[in-house]
């Protein structure tokens, strides 16, 4: 038998604990005590936790409801500063104001640390982190969000656009 | 000669210097906008304001030109204060456009801004709005909200051009930018402008929105739109070139290159129609073998041939290297003396500034290493030779020889033609076997320019054979850390060799021993059979370039100053 363990943890067990008994009764009975306390498992995927607007889900790119046009101008400030390089953007020029749009926008969930520096660096608030904490993949592929899942109306984050506001 | 210390440094310069250009010298930078070492000195954007000692005011540096024991304070309190309110000033109509602005990262306002600027603005008014999105060229976007006012792009036009196209129009806060009534900026050298220009007011139409210059490399290359050699940067993503950029090299192009350059001169590489695996015909049909099956049978090819039955063409725009292996190749396995290449003069294509009729880089090189029809037959004799049937078959290398119905009726003639080439073309089409050659981006080669100056251009596009590896290629940030499972970060290597390097191994097929380890190497003999290039070396040419021991040499170096 090795012994891999730290000679310096090793405790001598005193008279109580050698007995055996005693220590049987001592742990059911802080068994029985949970019985009483508040319960906190969640039946989960049926009751599902909504996080609050700190919690920093999956980053989305945020379009504004009026006009259906996402905030990010390509920038690639969120690329550039990504220390795991999730993110890939390529700009294209468009005939609105604002000149300058991305024609790719893909995130590797993958790689994605959740960190939230693409959120805190963005200049347009265009990329912000989300409540959405399930992800699950059959497919290194299908971990690679495309603006068509990334895409989400300003609307719909509406907490975290608020707290984003009061907090940073 | 007049002494001047310049924050604490003392140097010697001449009489008559700018302060800036002291400074330089000196290894002190003073930041500017519209004083440029290639322009007249305008002397508007008043960044460049430095303390001099016993001078009542702050003076500005790119005017100011030095006397004996002038002592100089750049980073005084009074010099940066005052710089800190210039730019505070340019700021108050310039938009918080970075975002979108296609200069952010190589900016020079957005660098000041950054390292010398207030950090806040005193104002809050409104900006003002002015034409965006303006086109001044078929090449040339203007931005009025973010110029400056530098009148830099001006000056280029009237200076080095030579064609006055663009003016200010309007005052004070309205003025912008514009092309004389019924001009179009359309110089050939029009695209230089937005090199020089110093914010992102001027953008290249081809270039916009492309790329971020963070995610790029940049290689330092040779132009090969013609005999000039303009130097270059070679801009690269993902393992495919986006733009280039003229790099400083007062000997060859100063700080200019050629529109035609700039943008036509690396097509090929890209191209859709680019070579990737060697092709042998077979059953009336070139088909895609591997290297070693389409080598033997170059060399099986050519071994029924006696010396008088076979030509070999070189090409111009292939490097030294590689047409010194093909004359070798020529006289020594082959040995014949049927060996020349093609020129490419467009007559009357020229002008007294950068651009040449001969849209070859390396005419000069080629027939310095012997791919000359001095003691042998030449092209013209060559095609004759091959009408009556004399030479039944000729090796091309890297080019399209088919510039006429006949040529192509004539080829169509040889019992064996081998080409080597990057893109598909007419040539490779009446070819027997095709090998994939490699471009002037994807392998280290020297290059001789017309006055004679030997020009090392290094990789910039790997290869399957070649790795990007540190060390051998300039790598950009995204090469560094992304992995071959990044869908960026899976840019074309293509199946392509030096053709050097496969015309040494099918002349070693054929018994010769043509054994070299790199280009290099390759130079290196050259250096030491050719006296022409006696003494040189790939670190002697360096990034700017070597003239021939021989031969017309460009005009005397001259000192070189920061942009
Ligand atoms: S930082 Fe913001 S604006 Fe810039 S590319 Fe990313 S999401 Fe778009
Ligand atoms: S949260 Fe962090 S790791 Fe994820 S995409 Fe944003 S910057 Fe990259
Ligand atoms: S010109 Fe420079 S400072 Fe102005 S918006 Fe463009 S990058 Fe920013
Ligand atoms: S366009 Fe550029 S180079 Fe021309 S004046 Fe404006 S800032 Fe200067």
């Amino acid at each position: 038998m090795g012994n891999n363990g730290d000679e310096n943890r090793k405790r001598e067990m005193n008279l109580w604990e050698k007995l055996y008994f005693p220590e049987i009764l001592h742990g059911m009975g802080i068994t029985l005590r949970a019985f009483f306390r508040p319960k906190f498992t969640r039946q989960y995927p049926e009751e599902r936790w909504v996080p609050p607007p700190v919690f920093r889900g999956r980053p989305v790119l945020v379009v504004e409801d009026e006009t259906g046009v996402e905030r990010c101008v390509a920038c690639g400030l969120c690329a550039r500063v990504c220390p795991s390089l999730a993110i890939q953007v390529q700009a294209a020029e468009t005939e609105l104001d604002k000149e300058r749009y991305p024609e790719l926008f893909e995130i590797n969930m993958l790689r994605c640390i959740f960190c939230g520096f693409c959120e805190e660096v963005c200049p347009e608030e265009a990329i912000i982190m989300s409540k959405d904490y399930e992800l699950n993949f059959s497919d290194p592929k299908d971990a690679i969000y495309g603006k068509d899942r990334l895409l989400t109306p300003a609307s719909h984050l509406s907490d975290r656009l608020a707290f984003l506001k009061q907090y940073r | 000669m007049a002494k001047v210390t310049i924050e604490g440094k003392t140097v010697e310069v001449e009489n008559g210097t700018t302060v800036i250009r002291a400074a330089a010298q000196a290894g002190v930078e003073i930041p500017h906008f519209c004083w440029h070492p290639g322009l007249s000195v305008a002397g508007n954007c008043r960044m460049c304001l430095v303390e001099i000692e016993k001078m009542p005011k702050l003076a500005i540096a790119c005017a100011t030109q030095v006397a004996d024991g002038m002592v100089v304070h750049v980073n005084s309190e009074k010099a940066v204060e005052a710089r800190k309110a210039v730019l505070e000033f340019i700021l108050i109509n310039h938009p918080l456009d970075c975002p979108i602005c296609d200069e952010a990262g190589e900016c020079n306002l957005q660098d000041y801004t950054y390292s010398h600027g207030p950090g806040h603005s005193a104002l809050e008014e409104a900006k003002n709005k002015k034409p965006k999105r303006v086109p001044l060229g078929p090449n040339v976007v203007y931005d009025a909200e973010r110029c400056i006012m530098c009148s830099r792009c001006i000056r280029f036009m009237d200076e080095i051009a030579k064609e006055p196209t663009l003016t200010f129009v309007e005052r004070g806060d309205r003025v912008y930018i514009d092309t004389f009534p019924g001009k179009e900026l359309n110089n050939p050298y029009s695209m230089n402008v937005i090199d020089i220009c110093p914010v992102g007011a001027l953008t290249n139409r081809d270039y916009r929105f492309k790329a971020r210059v963070w995610e790029t490399s940049s290689t330092e290359g040779i132009c090969t739109g013609c005999s000039r050699g303009c130097n270059t940067n070679i801009w690269v993503r993902n393992n495919e070139i986006l733009r280039l950029t003229p790099r400083l090299n007062s000997e060859v192009n100063n700080y200019w290159i050629c529109d035609n350059g700039r943008l036509n001169s690396f097509g090929h590489v890209n191209s859709e129609k680019r070579l990737n695996t060697p092709l042998v015909r077979k059953d009336g049909a070139l088909q895609e073998v591997g290297w070693d099956e389409a080598l033997s049978s170059a060399a099986d090819a050519l071994k029924p041939f006696s010396k008088d039955e076979v030509a070999v063409i070189g090409s111009p725009y292939s490097s030294v290297e590689d047409n010194y292996i093909l004359q070798k190749f020529a006289k020594q396995v082959l040995g014949t003396t049927n060996i020349d290449f093609l020129q490419h003069s467009v007559d009357g294509d020229e002008d007294t500034f950068l651009i040449r009729a001969d849209k070859t880089p390396n005419a000069y090189g080629a027939r310095e290493v012997g791919v000359s029809s001095s003691k042998g037959t030449d092209v013209k004799k060559i095609f004759e030779l091959i009408g009556s049937g004399k030479i039944k078959a000729l090796y091309v290398m890297d080019d399209d020889i088919v510039t006429s119905k006949e040529t192509e009726e004539l080829l169509a003639k040889l019992d064996v033609l081998i080409v080597n080439h990057w893109v598909e073309s007419k040539t490779t089409q009446l070819a027997d076997i095709v090998f994939p050659s490699a471009t002037f981006a994807e392998k280290y080669g020297t290059y001789v320019n017309f006055l004679g100056r030997v020009q090392l251009s290094r990789p910039a596009v790997s290869t399957l054979e070649q790795e990007r590896v540190p060390g051998r290629f300039n790598m950009s940030r995204l090469d560094n850390f992304g992995s071959a499972f990044d869908k960026w970060n899976k840019g074309q290597r293509r199946n392509v060799r030096s053709s050097w390097e496969i015309i040494s191994a099918v002349a070693n097929l054929l018994g010769g021993k043509i054994r070299f380890q790199s280009a290099q190497k390759v130079f290196d003999e050259v250096a030491q059979t050719n006296p022409s290039f006696k003494g040189l070396s790939y670190a002697k040419i360096g990034a700017k370039g070597a003239p021939l021991s021989k031969g017309p040499v460009g005009k005397k170096s001259k000192e070189e100053t920061l942009v």
